[in-house]
Order: C-alpha cells, then sequence, then structure tokens
C-alpha cells in the first residue's frame, strides 16, 4: 500500500517535470474513469458486505462434505459467488483445514474465490464488454477445477 | 434515470438504512455496515492512487511499445510481462479491469489482457505473502505453479474465439 503512494508520488513528480499539460491531461483523464466508476464500486462492496455477512456460517458447515468431490463443487460454487478479502478468507481456510477439510477443497475455495466474480459483474462488463465477462468467468471456473485437481494429486488426496 | 443516478440512489438508502440501524441498534444492520466499512477503507485508499496511474499511462504510454510488449507480433514473452505486471497490481481485479482496457486500447492483445486479469487475482505478492504464512508455502506454491498453465492456455483459447468474432471492448472515457 505504501509503495503504491511512493510510485505513485514518483511517477506524478516525474511525469510533471518532463511535461506539465500532458500530466494535467492524465489527471483529468484519472479523475474521469474514477467518477464514472465510482458508483459501481460503492454498489458492489454494499452487495458483497451483505453477502459475506449471510456466508460465513454456510462456509463452514458445506465445505466439510465427506465426499470430497462434493465439497470441490461446493467450494467453486461458493467462492464464484461471494467475495472476501484475504485477511478473512486465509483464516477461513486454516480453520477448516483444521477441521480436516481437505487440501483440494481449499483450494477451489481460495481460486473460485480470486478468479470468479459473480458479483464484480457490473464492473467487469463495463471495461470488458458482456461476452468476454461471461466467456472469462466461465473460463476462470474451469481453471479453478482444474489447479484443485492438480492440488489433490499432489497431496495425494485423490489417486 | 442513468445506471449511476440509480447506484447513488441505492447507496444513499443504503447510507439511510445504515444510520437507522444505529440509531434502534438494528444489530443485522450494523454488521452489514462494519463490513463495509473494511471494504470501504480498503477502496479509498487504493482507488486514488490507482486511477492517478491509470490516467498517467493513457497520456505517456505509447501504442508502439504496448504492441511490442503485449501485442500483434506472436512473442511468447508477453505471457510473463503480463504476469509480471499483474503480480505488481495492487487493488486486484478491481483495478485489474481499468488497466486491461487501457492496455486493450493501446493495442496489447486479448491472450496478454486476459492472462493480465487472470494473473493479478492470482498472484497479487502482498496477497501471495499473507497466504503462504497462514497457509503455508507449499500450498502457495502448488497454487501458484499450477495455475500458470491453464491461465495461458485459457487466455489464448479466449483470444482465438474472440479474434474470430472480431470482439471489441467497450471504450471507457470522458
Amino acid at each position: 500500500m505504501i509503495a503504491l503512494y511512493i510510485v505513485t508520488g514518483g511517477a506524478l513528480v516525474v511525469s510533471f517535470l518532463f511535461d506539465p499539460t500532458k500530466t494535467l491531461m492524465g489527471l483529468k483523464k484519472g479523475w474521469m474513469k474514477f467518477y464514472k466508476t465510482l458508483p459501481n464500486y460503492l454498489f458492489l462492496l454494499m452487495l458483497i458486505s451483505l453477502i459475506l455477512l449471510v456466508s460465513e456460517d454456510f462456509i463452514i458447515e458445506n465445505l466439510g462434505q465427506e465426499n470430497v468431490f462434493l465439497g470441490v463443487l461446493f467450494s467453486l460454487g461458493i467462492g464464484s459467488v461471494t467475495m472476501m478479502p484475504g485477511f478473512i478468507a486465509y483464516p477461513l481456510s486454516r480453520i477448516l483445514l483444521e477441521r480436516g477439510v481437505p487440501y483440494m477443497v481449499i483450494t477451489a475455495f481460495v481460486t473460485s474465490l480470486m478468479l470468479v466474480g459473480v458479483v464484480t459483474y457490473p464492473l467487469e462488463k463495463a471495461y470488458m464488454g458482456r461476452k468476454a465477462t461471461i466467456l472469462r468467468n466461465i473460463m476462470s471456473f474451469l481453471v479453478a477445477a482444474g489447479i484443485s485437481l492438480i492440488a489433490g494429486i499432489l497431496y495425494g488426496e485423490i489417486v | 434515470m442513468t445506471k449511476s443516478t440509480r447506484n447513488y440512489l441505492i447507496f444513499g438508502a443504503f447510507l439511510i438504512f445504515s444510520l437507522v440501524s444505529w440509531i434502534v441498534e438494528y444489530d443485522f444492520g450494523l454488521a452489514i455496515w462494519d463490513n463495509f466499512l473494511v471494504f470501504a477503507i480498503d477502496m479509498v485508499l487504493i482507488l486514488p492512487p490507482a486511477f492517478i496511474l491509470i490516467g498517467l499511462f493513457d497520456v505517456w504510454a505509447k501504442n508502439e511499445t504496448i504492441e511490442k510488449h503485449f501485442g500483434k507480433t506472436n512473442n511468447p514473452m508477453r505471457f510473463i510481462y503480463s504476469i509480471l505486471l499483474a503480480s505488481t497490481t495492487v487493488g486486484g481485479t478491481f483495478v485489474a479491469f481499468p488497466v486491461a482496457n487501457a492496455l486493450y486500447h493501446k493495442g496489447a492483445k486479448y491472450s496478454s489482457i486476459f492472462t493480465y486479469v487472470t494473473a493479478a487475482s492470482l498472484f497479487m505478492i502482498p496477497m501471495t505473502i499473507m497466504e503462504a504464512s497462514i497457509l503455508g508455502l507449499k500450498f502457495t506454491s502448488i497454487r501458484l505453479l499450477a495455475s500458470i498453465p491453464f491461465i495461458v492456455i485459457g487466455a489464448i483459447l479466449l483470444e482465438k474465439y474472440f479474434e474470430k468474432t472480431g470482439y471489441q471492448l467497450p471504450t471507457v472515457n470522458d
């Protein structure tokens, strides 16, 4: 986070020294983009706050399936529709691991959480278009399934 | 009513709902607000510098440079550049989408921007460090290494399809 500010500050200073008008133009462009997407971000954060609240217990209950593949499917599904910051997702995964949930299921959960964004759909659509958004998310879902399969093999949880 | 006005109105309603929850001590409403604050503080800190950088990138980055590293030539190095750029992107997909859009309009190939967006959510350095410290280095290494081939193959497949159908990303600008 601090690095981001240092980089931004440095870039601004350098840019300004080279060409003040161009820098102002860049700032204006950045501001326009920010202004256009801000309501999207706010709406999204509201939605996520609500989903996160109702999902935490549900996740703990449903990821610890007897059947590993069923557990993976559940994780992929839950991971796709929810969104949470790392400092919640990782401790939650730690709890699940300690309760005997296989690594394969955890991988599916963590990966789909990061990759597939059902709630970020409106934001992604604004920048990537509808078709690219849908296809990218389907592709990411499959990628998440593939990664968890490899993790399952490497951890010796499936033969 | 435009989409942004609608979203602002919904957000206004949310603020009122939270305020009322606070007055009547409605626990469910307060819990949502607490969650919202956690995310919002992050966003407030990340978004302004991120959008300043995106704006500067827009005026300074030359189309030829982007094309050379992320674009038209079939240089496989573009996947490595995309992943490197992604791992240093702070703010995950929230920031990656606008950056990907900017890259596209500067002449980057589809496979580069899809690799970039996907990798941005999986490879962020601060998050990876946190993950390794909580879930173990083995877990993190497996997750990262296993994902590279899938990301690249997926990105290439999407590019094939989009080039065939002549798809274009929307223009987001003033």
